[in-house]
């Protein structure tokens, strides 16, 4: 059947918290029994975004990784709360169910991924609901999907088959995938999240341009881990290295002494002027 | 539970659907277009079709519309001031302080009115200021220059006139290169979507952002789906910007972030190398532009000994000599079209000291790359999508009810399609070039009852010559203001040097202030009476998507789809709020002037449909269709003619835009622009006049330019910058629109990026880099201290590398204003950070404001919170 998925692109959110909002429009003040009471004024993220920047003046990139309830097939949620309190239907959105999780809030401690919240007023555990209510209603659209400009969020309702087709096809990860609880909320571009990057400027020393051109190799351990090419103004980003590696970057014109150096990506990391000497 | 009914309105951030339920807003989502409503345009280009969405966008501050309906801090009685007796005691040095009580409209309406037959007289009309905030609600009949208006021609006043304060450079400087005076000194966008996305190479966005909500004004995210086009078309975008902003964050391939108010160097060293490189189109300079060698001299040092080389550039604005070559190489071998601002003019950096000179030295370049060519323009990327604009109906800005056609763009046709063979249009003398004005950012000097002079009255573009008459408050024959009347949102978190405004209300000499307002917050808390305000969700009115029109002509250009809207009345006005417009009529009546001012009785819904014949809607849609679906998308000529902006300049021919003016008595033959020459001017003819006539010397604004002119308050303003050595850019904010949405415990103060939480209490968010954070002891999150000589603001540091080391950053526009002790005297920990901004002018012959001309400096706060 026809599952619930939402795939989130980290290369094209650009933080304009349309989506948070529209969660707070849905939820806040209204009822949607049986499937969810009033959100409260404020304080829950039901669509948490996460911000990261990469790099330093003046390569610099900020990406954001907007967060709701994961909905996962092995949900620790279900698995530690109270039975029947959080259930799974069968489309694949994780449900908690506002008369029976009443004055339960341990349901909160339960997500590792920190997206239930404890709704003091009405005494009970919230999350996305994954729009359900709408859902139900015949809505193709979540509130965030539906308002988000960049087309960054999208939600897909798609058999287990082809949503695993597309998982491949178009390089889908988790989220803290170690975790393994098998979200059916996907990144798409995730590197930009977990992974880092090595760039800089060069230059030639002799005449003062920016070294067009130049090459560039990262290796790890002696075995090539990224290439890239300074542009035109003789910046180059070699993306999707490993958080914590050790690498050794080499940079060569032809004409100039090659340059060397060896860093380890705590972050990304803008090395900044590099300036090659005539051979 | 009653039925859920789907409604229509419209905001500054887009249009709605709102879902209500037994009296209640339910939700608020983007209008779907259905398949009865008119297919759009396609744009051909590189082998591919492009059709936009059939979905309208919202801006953030329009998606948390319902929590601002909702608002806790909504105003639902009318108030007075404890310690406000008006007949007594009036204890205006209490202002901000004292609480208030609720009274009743009568009593409200005695109080207000017995002051208003006072003053009139006492010391006549002149003695009522009143101003509005810049922007809060949307709707062509409820409006500020529609029942706002209205009302106040018929009782008379002072009008707080606004600067062009989005334009400024483009209006006190590109105006005069170019003319362009019916825009406040901006360029036309007609069609230059579909010509960059078949010709162009390569954009440069310098100090442009329109992926906010006031970079492409009012139109939400309309413009985003066509920078995905041109990116996939495999164009370069290049960012030059203080800050790494929005757009460039989803787009940029590099970005340069120079030394705050020394763009025009970068901009030079950029001529520069063209001009020793070969690499400009002489041919156009040569038929298109006046001046050129002379200023060819200057670039070159050959008039005053100093080369404007890259290497010279570097020293100034801090970008290494061969980037500044490296750019100005591919832009001399691309066709580029320069996004100047987020609208195609605008830009942060008009805003600062010799704005004028930016905007320039912007005009400069597109000038040398054969502006109005194929492919090469400055287009902001917003406007110029393809649009039936025959289609007639009005802007904001074109006057509505008030038929005021000496304050609003009410002249060019409305007035006499909505008025035409009635007597209901209104004016004043009074607020006329021979009647009583005073700047908004000079208000706290006219409530202090002294003397202000300055050039220029508000959005003056009938001219270029208007910007240069003198004024003078008091004018001439005209009391000093004993009544302030403040219409509409918040701007105290808009202006420059604010104590001054603080320091007004409570040591001024203004006897009654008034506060017309939806929400208690910024201003409001200044007030003796408060008159409480609703929604444009609590009242009837119509609108079309993002059509401000005035000196944007065409502004909804910026749509992918042109909307009108019936905005429709979804709940009764909340407590005893009341619209403006029935706030004014039952002043007009307490004051006998109640027939005149409803035209026999109209309400608000009458004056919709009145509206609606006025316009070219009622040629293709009835009054009916139009009430059932409350809204109507003007269908895409089939054969539509694109007419590329400034193609017929580049071209020699007579304009074929269906831009509204310059005036033809501008121009020759309608074939030139509106400069004495007809062309582009780098000696400016209307400021070579003024000196020459008036004996007027501006060294600011010299008739040779663009120039560069250090900022006088920057890096070479060396005794100031060693006490205060972080240069503060605040530009339009991100979320909220102005103050709209800020504040008022709206669901934008828990954006993250917007207001951070801190042991309760929201603080507005400043940015600062890595280095200068390490240097002070501030780590992200912690709570600083920002200050300088005019006073100090609370904030909340976000240390990273969106700005370089010694640039800070932090949006205007916060809605509220709350001193930790003295208003006035005692640090704001609203945001409020103009506070710090300084209140000259950009040159001595403008009347202009440069909030990004700003020299701090910021510490960790340990102090109460």
């Amino acid at each position: 059947m026809r599952k619930w998925n939402l795939i989130i692109d980290c290369a094209r959110c650009h933080d304009c918290n349309d989506c948070f909002l529209a969660d707070k429009d849905e939820f806040v003040g209204n009822d949607f029994p049986p499937y969810s009471v009033a959100q409260p004024w404020s304080g829950h993220r039901w669509m948490n975004i996460h911000r990261k920047e990469r790099g330093q003046v003046p390569i610099v990139q900020v990406v954001y990784l907007p967060q709701p309830c994961m909905h996962c097939e092995e949900a620790p949620c279900i698995k530690k709360s109270p039975a029947g309190t959080v259930y799974k239907r069968e489309d694949g959105i994780n449900m908690i169910d506002p008369v029976k999780a009443k004055g339960h809030p341990e349901i909160v401690e339960t997500c590792p991924y920190g997206a239930i919240y404890w709704n003091e007023e009405a005494q009970v555990a919230q999350k996305c609901t994954g729009c359900a209510h709408l859902i139900d209603e015949g809505w193709t659209e979540t509130r965030c999907s539906q308002v988000c400009p960049t087309g960054a969020i999208k939600l897909v309702l798609a058999d287990d088959a082809e949503m695993a087709k597309m998982t491949a096809a178009e390089g889908l990860e988790a989220y803290q995938a170690g975790l393994g609880t098998k979200p059916r909320v996907l990144y798409k571009n995730f590197y930009r999240w977990d992974k880092v990057f090595v760039s800089a400027s060069v230059a030639y020393k002799d005449t003062d341009e920016c070294a067009e051109g130049a090459k560039v190799t990262v290796q790890s351990g002696g075995a090539k881990a990224g290439e890239g090419v300074a542009n035109n103004y003789g910046e180059f980003v070699v993306d999707k290295l490993g958080l914590g590696g050790r690498y050794d970057v080499t940079v060569e014109a032809p004409g100039y002494q090659a340059y060397s150096t060896a860093v380890t990506l705590d972050k990304s990391l803008n090395l900044g002027l590099i300036v090659l000497e005539k051979a | 539970m009653g039925k859920i009914e789907r409604l229509t309105n419209c905001t500054t951030g887009g249009p709605v659907f709102v879902d209500v339920q037994d009296g209640k807003i339910v939700r608020m989502t983007p209008i779907d277009l259905d398949e009865n409503d008119a297919q759009g345009w396609t744009i051909e280009a590189r082998g591919r079709s492009f059709k936009p969405p059939r979905r309208t966008t919202l801006s953030p501050h329009a998606v948390a519309q319902k929590s601002m309906v909702y608002s806790p801090k909504r105003v639902l009685t009318p108030l007075k001031r404890v310690d406000f007796d008006p007949k007594g005691e009036r204890n205006v040095q209490n202002r901000g302080v004292s609480g208030y009580v609720p009274i009743s409209w009568d009593e409200a309406l005695d109080i207000v009115c017995d002051e208003i037959v006072r003053l009139k007289r006492e010391y006549g009309p002149g003695a009522i200021l009143t101003t509005p905030g810049s922007h809060h609600l949307w709707g062509n009949v409820g409006y500020r220059h529609s029942t706002y208006f209205r009302f106040m021609n018929l009782i008379g006043y002072t009008y707080g006139e606004h600067n062009p304060d989005s334009w400024e450079g483009w209006h006190w400087g590109a105006t005069h290169m170019w003319g362009n005076s019916h825009r406040l000194g901006i360029p036309e966008q007609y069609d230059l979507l579909e010509d960059a996305m078949k010709n162009s190479e390569m954009i440069v966005f310098w100090s442009s952002d329109p992926e906010t909500s006031g970079g492409g004004i009012y139109s939400a995210f309309e413009s985003t789906p066509r920078r995905f086009w041109m990116k996939e078309l495999g164009m370069k975008m290049v960012f030059v910007d203080p800050m790494f902003n929005h757009t460039a964050g989803l787009f940029a391939d590099k970005w340069f972030a120079p030394r705050l108010g020394t763009d025009v160097a970068f901009g030079l060293g950029i001529a520069y190398t063209w001009l020793t490189e070969d690499l400009y189109d002489k041919d156009y300079i040569a038929k298109r532009t006046t001046g050129f060698d002379e200023w060819k001299d200057y670039v070159l040092g050959k008039s005053d000994g100093q080369p404007k080389t890259p290497q010279w550039a570097e020293v100034e604005c801090g970008i290494p000599a061969r980037e500044i070559r490296a750019l100005a190489r591919e832009w001399g071998a691309k066709k580029t079209m320069l996004a100047a601002g987020g609208l195609g003019g605008w830009g942060g950096a008009c805003r600062s000291a010799t704005g004028n000179e930016w905007a320039r030295v912007m005009v400069a370049l597109a000038a040398m790359q054969g502006y109005g060519k194929p492919g090469s323009n400055i287009w902001g990327t917003s406007q110029g999508a393809p649009s039936d604009e025959s289609f007639f109906f009005p802007g904001y800005a074109e006057g509505g009810i008030s038929g005021d056609v000496d304050n609003s763009a009410a002249g060019y046709e409305f007035v006499y399609r909505m008025f035409a063979n009635t007597r209901g249009a209104t004016r004043t003398a009074h607020h006329s070039t021979e009647g009583q004005t005073v700047p908004r950012i000079r208000i706290p000097e006219a409530m202090m009852h002294e003397k202000v002079e300055w050039r220029g009255k508000g959005f003056c573009g009938s001219s270029i010559q208007s910007q240069l008459q003198k004024y003078q408050y008091p004018a001439a024959g005209y009391p000093h203001v004993q009544m302030y009347w403040k219409y509409g949102t918040s701007f105290i978190g808009t202006m420059t040097e604010t104590n001054r405004y603080v320091k007004a209300y409570r040591e001024g000499k203004v006897g009654m202030v008034v506060n017309q307002c939806i929400w208690f917050e910024g201003e409001a808390r200044f007030a003796d009476i408060i008159l409480p305000a609703c929604t444009n969700f609590e009242r009837w009115d119509i609108s079309e998507f993002a059509n401000c029109s005035g000196y944007i002509p065409h502004n909804f250009t910026q749509t992918n789809h042109r909307m009108m809207v019936l905005q429709k009345k979804c709940i009764e006005p909340l407590g005893e709020s009341k619209s403006d417009y029935d706030i004014f009529r039952m002043f007009a009546e307490r004051l006998g002037i109640g027939e005149i001012f409803t035209m026999g009785g109209k309400d608000e819904l009458q004056w919709v449909k009145e509206y609606f014949k006025a316009t070219d809607l009622a040629k293709n849609i009835t009054w009916e269709e139009f009430e059932k679906k409350g809204y109507y998308v003007v269908p895409f000529p089939k054969d539509h003619k694109s007419t590329p902006a400034m193609r017929w300049f580049a071209e020699g021919r007579v304009k074929d835009t269906p831009d509204w003016g310059p005036h033809p008595a501008d121009t020759v033959a309608l074939s030139t622009l509106q400069t004495a020459s007809g062309k582009i001017e780098f000696v400016s003819s209307s400021l070579t006049r003024f000196e020459q006539v008036s004996g007027v010397v501006d060294p600011e604004r010299p008739p040779l330019g663009p120039q560069y002119i250090p900022s006088w308050e920057g890096h070479r303003t060396t005794e100031l910058y060693s006490k205060y050595p972080l240069q503060m850019v605040s530009p339009h904010p991100r979320y909220s629109f102005h103050t709209m949405g800020d504040s008022k415990e709206s669901w934008l103060n828990e954006v993250k990026d917007h207001r951070v939480l801190v042991n309760g209490h929201r603080y507005w968010l400043m940015r600062l880099n890595t280095k200068d954070a390490a240097a002070r002891g501030i780590e992200n999150g912690d709570l600083i201290r920002a200050f300088n000589d005019r006073g100090a603001v609370i904030l909340c540091a976000q240390v990273g590398e969106r700005v370089p080391a010694g640039t800070v950053h932090s949006y205007e526009s916060c809605a509220d204003y709350l001193p930790l002790g003295e208003p006035g005297y005692s640090p704001d920990t609203s945001g409020c950070i103009n506070i710090l901004a300084p209140k000259r002018f950009i040159t001595p012959t403008s009347t202009a404001m440069a909030n990004n001309s700003c020299l701090i400096q910021v510490e960790k706060w340990e102090g109460a919170v």
